[in-house]
């Protein structure tokens, strides 16, 4: 197994992307860094790049004018990168489902490995998300070393 | 002065321009101008009666266009909405830029999704829609239309 | 052309274009900014168009996560204006109503200070404000169900009551939240730093007020009183006695100081809501709208809300207009940022309190040289609190 995958697990860098959302997931995602929560006592925290992450956080409803951005962040992202959609209007644009300014969700422009429902979902919610994330990463490292014996 | 003094003031200076006149409520009022004399009303109230200038909201009606120009006395509580009709075909009217600043935004606005044209505008640019957005056409009109042919739109109220 | 990226907001970190602000500089100084914004345009308006009037008021909550009751309280009274003088609302949902916007203005002024404490370098500030906004959060949660988005306004009155019950224990964190800011009031008014870091710097004239329409606590601190909750009074505001907070310099220290003060008095008012509100019905029963116009304008944290809905008669509106108070306040970084310093972009942008959803960052071009360099978010944000670490040094402060 990757050295890099080894590291995600024990402290993952998490970078933070808003492609037009109403703020309110991203006020709840910088609440998990805030004393009550603090998940910096996991080694979770927010990477001032993408090239430094192990975590992609995405909000917000995909407007038109962002997907050429979150392309080009995917791109520079270094692989493997878990790729986790918070909030409602990543899942699916939500209720903006009929605006003209969010054509497709964010599922078909880049690949989502974790959905964190909710409007906006508590901090609790988030942290277990990424926690299940990780998770389902130990599992799945666990079965493909098994499989190899 | 009072909200007597200032609707009496309006009415005696811009009677030529005045088509409709309604007092809906004491905090309430809406005044239908011509086009041609947007400027001179707004200035008149921007500058001599020392109103603000809240927004300004158009919208697209089965007649034509209308834009409502929202101003407010907040001394006195009362907001006068200035109402002018313009033609779908014939969407043109002067730009109140020049007189007010911070209109600047909301005509940049209003052209980019209504297609109405700003004359005397400083900087007719789009604000909001992406770059690829197509010309000509405009999200807020009552015909529009879904242009993409990429996007989905699976579920809910179709339309 | 020589650009350099700099992103407002520490939860907006990118570093690749699009821009948002151009700023144009020569040397250090500031000479020229552009803005282009879009990045959150979710054509609210045409979406009111499908919804019936009361799923409009979801919608609208979602325009702003910080300002979610405001849009919703402004729409439902620009539908009760369609009604008109036959719409009356009972006396416990305007009471109601200004205890979940006064609460809403606290946890927003609190979230703001926290954030201009961490671009100024004061981290201690940011984690005790965001603390203490934890506890706000909890007493909306106990009163009306949720942290945000708490669903409360109602065209015709309010969605749920609130238990007497809780009362006591409202009062009693409010009264911690005030032992808080006292210390920060006490702190912010006589921290030298602060002093040198932050007065004169950011001016905006009364004059570029009045021009730009600048609305809220950015007005307020250049010395103009007004106030929607003044002027045209809406839900309970006209039944209680508070006061208008202004401060007279227009720099980004008076616009910390009239949100400070802001807290103070709001706390004041929920305790005097909490006290006086009467017993009854909470809700109107409004069964249709008539055609119409109507106009409903309220105080957000940031300004005068402001929503314009049309009727036809029928059970959806024909058109509705949202202006946020964000979109009056951010023309004005003209005037606030020319002739300042690349240092003071974040804190100057940031004291017009842009709600963040309209924004996203900045990148700077440089009027001399023509080489493209890309500096990242931390490192402009680092340069704010150096300017911050330079003056402390200079004072011999620890």
């Amino acid at each position: 197994m990757s050295i890099k995958l080894k590291a995600l697990l024990k402290s993952p860098w998490v970078f933070h992307l808003s492609t037009g959302s109403c703020n309110n997931c991203d006020i709840e995602i910088l609440d998990c860094l805030t004393p009550r929560f603090d998940v910096e006592r996991f080694g979770m925290v927010l990477a001032g790049s993408i090239r430094h992450a192990d975590v992609l956080l995405c909000t917000g409803s995909v407007n038109r004018k962002c997907i050429p951005r979150i392309k080009k962040i995917y791109e520079d992202a270094p692989k493997p990168i878990l790729v986790v959609a918070v909030g409602e209007c990543s899942l699916s644009r939500g209720l903006f489902i009929h605006s003209y300014n969010c054509p497709v969700p964010l599922d078909k422009i880049i690949p989502v490995d974790v959905y964190i429902p909710g409007c906006p979902p508590k901090p609790e919610a988030i942290i277990a998300g990424v926690v299940k994330a990780i998770e389902k990463i130990k599992a799945n490292i666990k079965n493909n070393k098994q499989m190899k014996k | 002065m009072n909200r007597e003094e200032i609707l009496n003031n309006i009415k005696d200076r811009f009677k030529d321009c005045i088509k409709n006149f309604v007092d809906k409520s004491p905090k309430r009022i809406y005044i239908d101008i011509e086009p041609k004399c947007l400027r001179d009303v707004v200035c008149y109230v921007f500058k001599d009666l020392q109103a603000r200038f809240n927004t300004a909201s158009g919208i697209h009606t089965r007649v034509g266009f209308e834009i409502l120009y929202h101003f407010s006395f907040d001394n006195l509580g009362l907001i006068i909405s200035l109402r002018v009709k313009l033609e779908t075909d014939k969407a043109r009217i002067d730009s109140i830029t020049p007189i007010i600043k911070g209109a600047e935004w909301i005509e940049r606005e209003m052209h980019e999704l209504l297609g109405i044209d700003f004359v005397g505008h400083p900087n007719l640019k789009r604000l909001l829609l992406a770059e690829d957005w197509p010309e000509g056409v405009y999200p807020l009109r009552a015909d529009y239309k879904e242009w993409d042919k990429n996007s989905i739109r699976d579920r809910g109220v179709k339309e | 052309m020589s650009r350099t990226i700099i992103p407002i907001g520490p939860y907006h970190p990118l570093q690749e274009e699009p821009e948002f602000f151009q700023l144009v500089v020569d040397g250090e100084k500031i000479v020229d900014a552009v803005a282009n914004i879009g990045y959150n345009h979710r054509g609210i308006e045409k979406l009111s168009e499908l919804k019936s009037f009361d799923q409009a008021t979801f919608v609208v909550e979602r325009i702003c996560g910080i300002c979610s009751n405001s849009h919703p309280l402004a729409y439902v009274q620009a539908v009760e204006d369609i009604i008109g003088a036959d719409c009356v609302i009972p006396e416990r949902a305007l009471y109601i109503r200004t205890v979940t916007a006064e609460i809403e203005r606290i946890h927003s002024h609190l979230l703001w200070l926290g954030l201009a404490g961490h671009f100024l370098g004061y981290n201690t500030v940011y984690m005790w404000a965001w603390k203490e906004r934890e506890e706000i959060l909890d007493i909306l949660e106990e009163l009306t169900g949720n942290r945000n988005n708490y669903a409360m306004n109602k065209i015709g009155g309010v969605r749920r009551d609130l238990n007497k019950d809780s009362f006591g224990g409202v009062i009693k964190r409010l009264n911690k939240l005030i032992e808080f800011m006292v210390m920060i009031k006490k702190a912010v008014l006589d921290d030298p730093v602060l002093h040198i870091r932050l007065k004169g710097v950011g001016i905006l004239t009364q004059k570029d007020c009045i021009d730009y329409c600048a609305l809220g606590p950015t007005s307020r601190a250049s010395g103009i009183a007004k106030d929607v909750r003044k002027d045209e009074p809406y839900a309970a505001y006209d039944r209680i006695s508070w006061n208008v907070i202004t401060q007279n310099e227009g720099d980004v220290f008076a616009k910390v100081v009239v949100r400070i003060l802001e807290i103070f008095e709001s706390i004041d008012i929920i305790k005097q809501c909490l006290r006086k509100m009467p017993d009854g019905p909470i809700d109107a029963h409004i069964k249709d709208i008539p055609p119409g116009e109507g106009i409903g304008h309220i105080e957000a944290p940031r300004g005068e809300c402001f929503h314009y809905v049309r009727s036809d008669g029928s059970n959806r509106p024909v058109r509705h207009k949202v202006r946020a108070p964000t979109f009056m306040n951010l023309p004005t970084y003209k005037q606030s940022l020319i002739g300042q310093t690349i240092s003071d972009a974040t804190i100057i942008l940031a004291a017009i309190d842009p709600c963040y959803c309209c924004t996203e960052r900045m990148t700077i071009i440089d009027a001399n040289n023509k080489k493209k360099t890309f500096l990242s978010q931390e490192e402009l944000i680092r340069l704010s609190q150096k300017k911050t670490e330079d003056i402390k040094n200079k004072m011999g402060i620890k």
